[in-house]
């Protein structure tokens, strides 16, 4: 019989999830795990995982890792690829995270054009601390933090970081991907493969934001939070390839 | 500009840090250094905080890194050096201290020591902290501190004043060990073999405990190992200042001139203020019973002293806080001040 | 043996270059130096100073209580300066532009027409270095010609045109004093 389903080499035998059924990190990390089996990079790779939920990733992809305090992830990925710049070396973020205890590490990693990559979670919500409103959380979402939904005269808009990036001449590649549903976790494999490759080519920084599901904290069933991803979360962040400039090989050409 | 020049001796290839007086001088020359020897990185930071976690991710990539600042900065970096000490990272941090607290000013004071010395962070922490008198010290310290960063695999703390920062003195650079740091420790790829994690989240509180405990240990070893301190003029001596950085220099000063009007004043100067020097002071207060802590603060390495001699000596206190560096000559007075009238000696403490 | 000297005037007028040139002169003699310049946002468009010990063992202090030589390029230097300088103590005022003058009797004063000999040799920047021509005259200790290399080597590479100014500008100042 013909094996058509394994665990990826980079995720860590003998674990179990501790994510929440129906959580999109652990879709993600399997996805990355994938990815860097692909590539045949886990040997050379060193990821930095946050605080929040998944902080735990080192428990489940194979490769080296070093935590993070809440949002310096890019400025330690930072330090670790300028002393070891032939390494890969990805930092692994949630919204809260990136968008709002780290914002200043992010934009600046980016605007140093640090040849990275950063995997963006974002879910709306803060996931681990249970389900505050977060820079990202949807004009109207109720969170534990905005109990009557979230309101602009008091808390703002809901933040669109990789449009952000994108404003960057040091960001190369950004690309908002959701795992949801099986076509756009294809479809985000493809992108952190991608961005993986630019790395590795030395093209310079780049952003896969990925919307995920937290049913937990918005109090959903898997099911319904896969919906409400495609229903509204897409609507205020829509998908697809944001910025992508031509891999050096090409520019060389030119 | 000389603790520049002492960490790439002594094989710093990493700094990152934030323009901030008075330490900016140290910034410039790594940033104009740094890129002549190989495999050095300068980075300017957006902020202390970027910082500190540069030089971690720096350090767990398996370098001798380093951070500098002056007072708010390093308020700014406690995120960090609490990782550092969490993860059992090596680094080296240079607190150019100036007046405060907030903004406070960007004279030479003494305000930090608690900060210093007590972690600065959250958590069940030290820091080793190295208090240069000299610039010939302050060279010296800075490789020291580098040796003992990687040799207990913990942040080190170079904490100097403005004016240690800015005085010029002629110096001799000591010869740079070679580097004792397995690369176990480090995080450089698993290649074929077993991936590692550096972390400092212990969720179970048991496990916890057993790493604070494990940190604890290892905080026994460097305080029974590692003090230093220097003892001048003690011979006969009938009043001993305790001072350290600059005071302790403007107490030499001083201790001249009060030698020269008949008080026989000696200088117990502690070098590593974490490990603070216990055991040499306690001895101490067996042969003198008066002590006189002097600082450019309001009194913190005053409990210290007070730990130290547990109610054996007399200790009294002068302080000059907020950035005013006193002339020898002005706290000569204030000792004779302090120390004329025997009867009232001490009492304020 | 401790001699302490601070150098003030104009941020500028060039007295933290003099200061720490005399402190690399002395070093260069063989003694113990501490050089302390003041900083910070005083130094901007104020008064600038530096504090140059020299001694032939260990120095304790950096910080001069009392000065046994000032060198005073402004008025707020003289003003500021004669209070704290020690007794018999030697202050040098650059008179071009001072005209404060101190009040104790117990100092000897020495008023030096710097801007005038330095517009003499043709460059009325050197004004400092014939101020250190005659502190050099009164303080001894380091031998003109080392003080000369201190000072060309720490103006590096520049011109030597400059380095031939400079050295006349010593001299001036240097011959100046008796």
């Amino acid at each position: 019989m013909k094996k058509v389903f394994s665990r990826p080499k980079s995720l860590k035998e003998n674990f179990i999830y501790h994510y929440c059924p129906g959580c999109g990190h652990s879709i993600a990390h399997r996805l990355v795990a994938e990815v860097i089996d692909e590539l045949g990079i886990r040997g050379i790779t060193i990821g930095v995982p946050p605080a929040g939920c998944a902080v735990l990733a080192y428990y489940y992809i194979d490769v080296d890792m070093i935590e993070a305090q809440h949002g310096r992830g890019p400025a330690l990925a930072t330090g670790i690829k300028r002393v070891l710049p032939d390494r890969i070396v990805f930092s692994y973020q949630g919204d809260g995270d990136l968008a709002a205890i780290g914002t200043a590490e992010s934009l600046h990693a980016a605007n140093r054009g640090e040849n990275i990559t950063v995997f963006f979670i974002n879910n709306a919500v803060y996931g681990m601390t249970g389900g505050q409103m977060a820079p990202t959380t949807i004009l109207g979402q109720k969170t534990t933090t905005s109990a009557p939904g979230r309101d602009i005269t008091l808390d703002g808009y809901p933040i669109k970081m990789s449009e952000i990036l994108c404003l960057l001449p040091g960001v190369k590649y950004v690309e908002r991907c959701a795992v949801n549903s099986p076509a756009n976790i294809v479809k985000t494999k493809k992108a952190i493969k991608k961005a993986f490759q630019y790395q590795i080519d030395g093209v310079g920084f780049s952003m896969i934001e990925i919307l995920s599901q937290c049913p937990t904290n918005w109090k959903m069933s898997s099911i319904d939070s896969c919906k409400w991803i495609d229903e509204v979360m897409v609507k205020e962040y829509p998908l697809g390839v944001l910025k992508d400039v031509t891999a050096p090989e090409k520019k060389k050409g030119k | 500009m000389l603790i520049g020049e002492a960490a790439i001796r002594a094989g710093c290839r990493f700094y990152a840090g934030y323009p901030i007086t008075p330490q900016n001088e140290l910034t410039e020359y790594m940033s104009e250094n740094m890129r002549k020897v190989k495999d050095g990185i300068f980075i300017q930071s957006e902020s202390e905080i970027a910082a500190i976690h540069m030089v971690t991710g720096a350090s767990a990539a398996g370098v001798r890194a380093m951070t500098s600042s002056s007072s708010p900065g390093i308020s700014l970096k406690q995120d960090g050096i609490s990782s550092l000490a969490a993860c059992e990272l090596p680094a080296v941090i240079v607190n150019m201290m100036r007046g405060g607290p907030g903004l406070g000013n960007i004279a030479p004071a003494q305000g930090d020591y608690f900060q210093a010395t007590r972690g600065g962070g959250h958590g069940d922490y030290r820091t080793i902290v190295l208090a240069p008198a000299s610039c010939q010290e302050l060279a010296d310290l800075t490789m020291d501190a580098f040796d003992l960063a990687d040799e207990y695999r913990n942040p080190a703390i170079i904490l100097a004043d403005g004016m240690m920062g800015q005085m010029m003195e002629p110096t001799v650079f000591k010869k740079a060990k070679p580097r004792n740091y397995s690369e176990s420790f480090m995080l450089r790829g698993a290649g074929k073999g077993k991936s590692k994690i550096i972390k400092g989240l212990v969720l179970p509180p048991l496990e916890m405990e057993e790493h604070n405990w494990k940190l604890a240990r290892k905080y026994q070893v460097i305080s029974d190992k590692e003090t230093r301190h220097e003892a001048f003029n003690l011979d006969n001596a009938e009043l001993v200042v305790v001072a350290y950085g600059t005071a302790a220099r403007i107490t030499k000063g001083a201790i001249k001139r009060l030698g020269e009007s008949g008080l026989r004043v000696g200088l117990f100067r502690p070098i590593t203020l974490w490990p603070f020097p216990v055991k040499a002071l306690r001895e101490l207060s067996h042969k003198v019973k008066n002590f006189l802590v002097f600082e450019m603060s309001t009194g913190q390495m005053l409990e210290d002293v007070r730990l130290a001699l547990q109610g054996y000596a007399n200790i009294d206190f002068h302080g000059r806080p907020g950035g005013v560096v006193p002339t020898p000559a002005e706290f000569a007075i204030a000792v004779e001040r302090e120390f004329r009238d025997k009867d009232t000696y001490g009492r304020q403490f | 043996m401790l001699v302490k000297t601070i150098f003030s005037g104009f941020g500028g007028q060039g007295v933290m270059m003099i200061g720490y040139t005399f402190a690399h002169g002395a070093m260069n003699a063989g003694y113990h130096v501490t050089y302390l310049p003041s900083y910070g946002a005083e130094v901007r468009g104020g008064t600038a100073n530096c504090t140059v010990s020299v001694a032939d063992e260990e120095i304790a202090s950096p910080v001069a209580s009392e000065p046994e030589y000032v060198v005073a390029m402004n008025n707020p230097s003289v003003q500021t300066f004669q209070n704290r300088i020690a007794s018999n103590g030697i202050m040098l005022i650059n008179s071009s532009i001072t005209d404060a003058r101190p009040n104790r009797k117990d100092i000897t004063v020495y008023e030096i027409p710097a801007g005038e000999i330095a517009e003499k040799i043709g460059n009325p920047r050197a004004s400092n270095v014939v101020m250190i021509g005659a502190l050099l005259k009164k303080i001894g200790m380091i031998p003109p010609e080392t003080y000369l290399n201190s000072l060309e080597t720490i103006l590096g590479d520049k011109k030597k045109a400059v380095a031939e100014t400079n050295r006349r500008a010593f001299a001036a100042g240097y011959d100046y004093l008796k």
